[in-house]
């Protein structure tokens, strides 16, 4: 921990600072919190435009679908695909493991490492197993 | 920076005692979406294809058609409040935070639009 003179300062502001990214060191629940930043931001400006691409273009008409589907089902399309379904179990994981701890529940070291840890496995999990079905089901 | 004075709010600086709303919401959408995304993933599985005609006549249905439409604001809602967060935190000009977030609710608000008028659009017919 940082004592208070060596705080870090950010912008014009000379009130003290809660410690801040350098002064942490990086361990499974650290990364799963940044994680979480990551996957929510990711989501809001590239998970939400291809949604509204796949939405517009099925309001649209079946030419404006053909070209979403055409992109969207080739490799390119499948491996975005892929990482945004993680993007999004991750999210969501690590989003159930926040609404726990905001009970004050898992906010000791162990507790807290090993939900961290969990969240990665059912990400995983979730992503392997709905894009098993959608590519053994969907003749992609 | 006028924490917690009267003109610090009056100016629209330090806390505007809004905090614990923002916080809230963000909860409350969490947890609808929680719902909504596992149903909305579920169902795109489930579908027999996710061609045109699969998903439009899926779409049709008020039981997709409805919870999609709650899917569309409560998510909207939950990355607008998420990625202000965002903002505030790692831009500390006032006015680059402030055109930030600006950008940020018409990308919500007019992405929102956009989805849920896709949305009635096929559910009515298009």
């Amino acid at each position: 921990m940082a004592t208070a003179t060596t705080r870090p300062r950010v912008g014009q502001s000379a009130r003290p600072l809660s410690p801040h990214l350098s002064i942490w060191k990086w361990r499974v629940h650290t990364i799963t919190s940044i994680t979480h930043r990551i996957t929510g931001n990711a989501m809001a400006f590239g998970g939400v435009v291809l949604f509204l691409w796949w939405l517009v273009a099925a309001a649209t008409g079946p030419e404006a679908y053909a070209l979403f589907y055409s992109v969207a089902t080739g490799w390119v399309g499948v491996v975005v695909g892929i990482g945004l379904t993680w993007v999004l179990f991750q999210h969501m994981a690590s989003g159930v493991r926040h609404l726990v701890m905001d009970t004050g529940a898992a906010l000791e070291i162990n507790a807290s490492k090993t939900f961290a840890t969990a969240t990665y496995f059912v990400s995983l999990a979730l992503t392997l197993l709905t894009w098993a079905v959608i590519l053994l089901t969907k003749g992609i | 920076m006028g924490t917690g004075t009267e003109i610090g709010r009056v100016r629209g600086l330090g806390s505007a005692k809004s905090g614990v709303g923002h916080w809230w919401h963000q909860r409350v959408t969490a947890v609808a979406n929680l719902a909504l995304l596992l149903w909305f993933v579920a169902s795109l599985v489930r579908l027999p294809a996710l061609d045109y005609p699969t998903v439009v006549l899926w779409l049709r249905q008020p039981v997709a058609a409805i919870p999609m439409l709650l899917l569309i604001v409560s998510v909207f809602y939950h990355f607008r409040l998420g990625v202000q967060v965002f903002i505030e935190d790692y831009l500390h000009h006032e006015g680059s935070k402030l055109l930030a977030i600006l950008a940020l609710n018409f990308y919500a608000v007019g992405g929102g639009a956009a989805a849920v008028f896709a949305v009635l659009k096929i559910a009515f017919g298009a």
